[in-house]
């Protein structure tokens, strides 16, 4: 086995979804040979960054790559939108991170993802796909503009529900309108998974509450090591308070206490705004500035119809 | 030949160390104590009294020849001094900064039974650093072999373990999960205790005994430790992956905004450089009034690096009283000289919520010293009545670590029911070819006990592989002649094995 691989992360592809989100593919074989789905990887895109943590998108084992869908929010995911080119390299990546998800025996499950959510939950619903089961995927996004995979779901799903918030693309309505459908439609849903923004996740939790759907979400909160070691990654699930790192990152939807993982999410909003705020100037970007981090996760308090609405949370409140 | 050297004739008080000014210095991350100068060093040494029981090498946790290195030092043949250090310790540098030498080679000094003991820490560092500064290395007359070894983590044990290995003439790799080696040398230790360049120097060393590092790699999670003797080609493993799973205390409030472990403040403020935020991309918490619960030397390390961070007030919470704090007594005394408030005998209730997610204070009760418990120390039992509120807006836990899970959940070695890799009195595990050591085995300890176990490890290792190990004692223990079991009758092999060890 070579073992040259764990100092050069040569990014090998780049496909850009839209203004704001963009797929890297980052050769690393050995990475990819032992990847699961659910595992996550941190990034370090140079020496003087920051460790992010990212849910691996995809990975391929012939071609030996790593898949990472982003979503240019925060100050280093900005910073990597404008210089990871095909043929750079990252400085540091390691991995695959966490416990897999356990790609269980249900014989009818519901894949949700939201917003980038979606790019992680579908090599699970490939997963479940090729467990034999029936695999309902619900993807949201805020509108046409954004949908991204739709072709790569469509072909591994038995059954797809697109929503937008707009209505310009499938459903009009929030993941919670398409998870409703999908339950009319369907009594024997025996586990629904859930990836996104944590106040997806919490609505995905309790649509499925009352009827006692198995559910699992993939929790991603502020980390620096990802090996155990800072406990900044805590959450509370049940009673109980475990580690996303790795103890995670998926746990039971319904023991989450998505209150205090969003509460926990916020840490370090203001001087990641100020960072970010600071590297634009720098940049002496000619382009306005989207909504900044703080406004968005301001929103994120206001209400859950503006659920789909949120910046992703991979980026920016992990430390993007 | 000098004349020899009494009690009364040695200098009586101990070389003092020159030291950055505490106002100055709880502002900067410059290193705090300055070290010794040539004069002050030779000065030192003169206290030693080259006594013939020579305690301290027994006190040593790798049994440094001492009294030979201090001696050399008053030769003025700081090159001969080295020599002797990097026998048993390639890292004299950290060893001198960071060991609890109060409790090991100085806690049984001769001459500390009448007087202060020989600076042992301080002539070690003063020795490494010359060496450092010189550019000295010692690299030994290796003979390769044919074997393999892999390092899992590269710590204080992985390194000691890594150098032993390679004198031996194995093919060397240490992984390490974090971009830069170094373990808790780099995320835990501060600049202004340990300097990372000093780390790097010590680093530098072992690549330059053909040690090579492989950073960005979770052992485990990218391949696993059975991979690693089945299919990576390893002939033996040595796994010293640190404890490191911060404990929290299990009280209200704990997951506020605004409480996080010291292992995390270290970690940003050290090896991710936060404190030259936004220069360096990772943030860190700041606090106005940091209240940091503990008393070992993470501890003091998180008090002292609050105050740097620009905080206006540092409190040490503790529930017992100084005489049991665990950290080193010079740590507890720096930390007190630059203004840490220390608050004995308190103990955490609950942290009190600032409406807003974050800290606004914290309720302690105070404690007094009841019976003894296991540990042999007196046990703080809370005092009726006396909880208090005072205010603080961030709270550091130093309060200890648990086993790193990664290891459990990716392998079949055997761990104890507190979830440490149980390993035997050699340090191998229940995998054979794979040791384990450091406090991953024994749970969180010092960095020369890490070392300590490393070497032991690399030891047995040896044995394991079949390298015979000329660092052995000739006898070793009761029924063994020259490292060689004497049942074994085999007379002829032992008188050949004496014949290589003379020449």
């Amino acid at each position: 086995m070579k073992m040259n691989a764990m100092s050069n992360f040569k990014i090998v592809s780049r496909e850009d979804f839209s203004d704001v989100t963009y797929l890297l593919a980052v050769h690393h074989p050995l990475m990819a040979k032992a990847a699961r789905p659910g595992q996550f990887v941190i990034v370090m895109l140079n020496e003087h960054g920051e460790r992010i943590p990212l849910t691996i998108a995809d990975f391929d084992r012939k071609k030996g790559t790593i898949t990472l869908v982003i979503q240019a929010v925060g100050k280093t995911t900005r910073q990597m939108q404008q210089e990871c080119r095909v043929g750079t390299s990252l400085y540091g990546m390691v991995g695959p991170m966490g416990i897999p998800s356990p790609i269980s025996h249900a014989k009818k499950v519901i894949c949700v993802g939201g917003g980038l959510g979606v790019a992680p939950i579908f090599p699970q619903a490939r997963g479940f796909k090729e467990a034999g089961a029936y695999v309902i995927a619900i993807l949201g996004f805020r509108n046409k503009d954004l949908v991204f995979w739709e072709d790569k779901f469509r072909a591994c799903c038995d059954e797809l529900i697109l929503c937008t918030n707009d209505g310009s693309a499938g459903m009009k309505g929030l993941i919670t309108d398409g998870i409703r459908v999908a339950l009319e439609g369907h009594t024997n849903v025996e586990e629904v998974v859930a990836i996104g923004p944590p106040v997806m996740m919490k609505a995905c939790a309790d649509a499925t509450r009352a009827r006692k759907i198995k559910t699992m979400v993939s929790v991603n909160p502020i980390m620096v090591d990802g090996t155990g070691m800072c406990g900044g990654c805590r959450v509370k699930v049940g009673d109980q308070v475990k580690f996303a790192c790795v103890d995670g990152p998926d746990f039971d939807g319904h023991l989450v206490d998505f209150d205090d993982l969003m509460s926990r999410l916020q840490r370090y909003t203001k001087v990641e705004k100020a960072a970010q705020e600071r590297w634009s100037e720098s940049c002496r970007m000619t382009k306005q500035v989207g909504p900044s981090a703080l406004d968005a996760l301001k929103h994120s308090r206001a209400s859950q119809s503006e659920l789909l609405e949120l910046p992703d949370p991979f980026d920016d409140v992990r430390g993007g | 030949m000098a004349k020899k050297k009494t009690i009364r004739t040695i200098p009586q008080e101990r070389t003092p160390m020159r030291e950055q000014d505490p106002q100055v210095r709880a502002k900067n991350f410059e290193e705090v104590a300055c070290g010794y100068s040539l004069e002050d060093a030779l000065r030192e040494s003169e206290r030693c009294l080259l006594c013939p029981d020579e305690p301290c090498i027994s006190g040593c946790p790798v049994g440094i020849d001492i009294p030979g290195f201090i001696q050399k030092i008053g030769e003025k043949k700081l090159r001969a001094a080295y020599d002797i250090l990097t026998d048993t310790n390639l890292l004299p540098s950290i060893c001198g900064r960071v060991c609890p030498q109060e409790n090991q080679c100085e806690g049984v000094c001769t001459v500390g039974e009448s007087l202060e003991a020989v600076a042992i820490g301080r002539l070690e560092r003063f020795v490494g650093d010359t060496a450092i500064k010189e550019g000295w290395v010692n690299i030994p007359y290796i003979e390769p072999n044919r074997y393999r070894v892999g390092i899992v983590g590269s710590g204080p044990a992985g390194m000691a373990c890594a150098a032993d290995m390679a004198k031996a003439g194995c093919d060397v790799t240490v992984y390490e999960a974090f971009h830069e080696p170094g373990g808790v040398l780099k995320y835990g230790i501060p600049d202004f205790r340990l300097p990372n360049t000093v780390i790097d120097a010590e680093i530098d060393n072992l690549r330059k005994f053909g040690v090579k590092f492989e950073c960005n790699t979770l052992v485990g999670r990218l391949f696993t430790i059975e991979q690693m003797i089945d299919e990576m080609g390893y002939h033996a493993v040595f796994v010293g992956v640190g404890a490191g799973y911060p404990t929290m205390l299990g009280i209200p409030g704990d997951s506020l905004n605004g409480v996080l472990s010291a292992n995390e403040l270290l970690t940003r403020c050290n090896l991710m450089r936060a404190k030259e935020f936004p220069n360096y991309d990772t943030p860190l918490p700041i606090g106005r009034r940091v209240a940091v619960v503990g008393a070992g030397n993470t501890a003091m390390d998180a008090m002292r690096v609050s105050l740097r961070l620009g905080a206006e007030k540092v409190y040490c919470i503790y529930r017992r009283s100084r005489t049991e704090a665990p950290a080193r007594a010079e740590e507890v005394h720096h930390a007190e000289q630059e203004g840490v408030e220390f608050h004995w005998l308190t103990n955490p209730v609950s942290v009190l919520d600032d409406g807003q997610g974050g800290v606004r204070g914290m309720r302690c009760v105070r404690m007094e010293l009841g019976e003894p418990d296991d540990s042999g120390r007196r046990r703080p039992v809370p005092v009726a009545g006396s909880e208090f509120d005072f205010e603080t807006d961030l709270i550091v836990y130093a309060i200890g670590t648990n086993a790193n899970p990664i290891m459990g959940q990716t392998s079949n070695l055997k761990l104890n029911k507190w979830g440490y890799i149980a390993a035997d009195d050699g340090l191998a595990t229940s995998v054979a070819g794979v040791f384990a050591g450091g406090d991953i085995v024994t749970g969180a300890a010092t960095v020369i006990e890490a070392m300590g176990a490393g070497r032991r490890a690399a030891r047995s290792m040896k044995a394991y592989l079949g390298i015979r190990d000329p660092g052995l004692p000739y006898a070793s223990g009761a029924g063994t002649l020259f490292g060689i079991d004497t049942r074994e009758r085999n007379f002829a092999r032992v008188r050949a094995t004496a014949a290589t060890e003379q020449s």
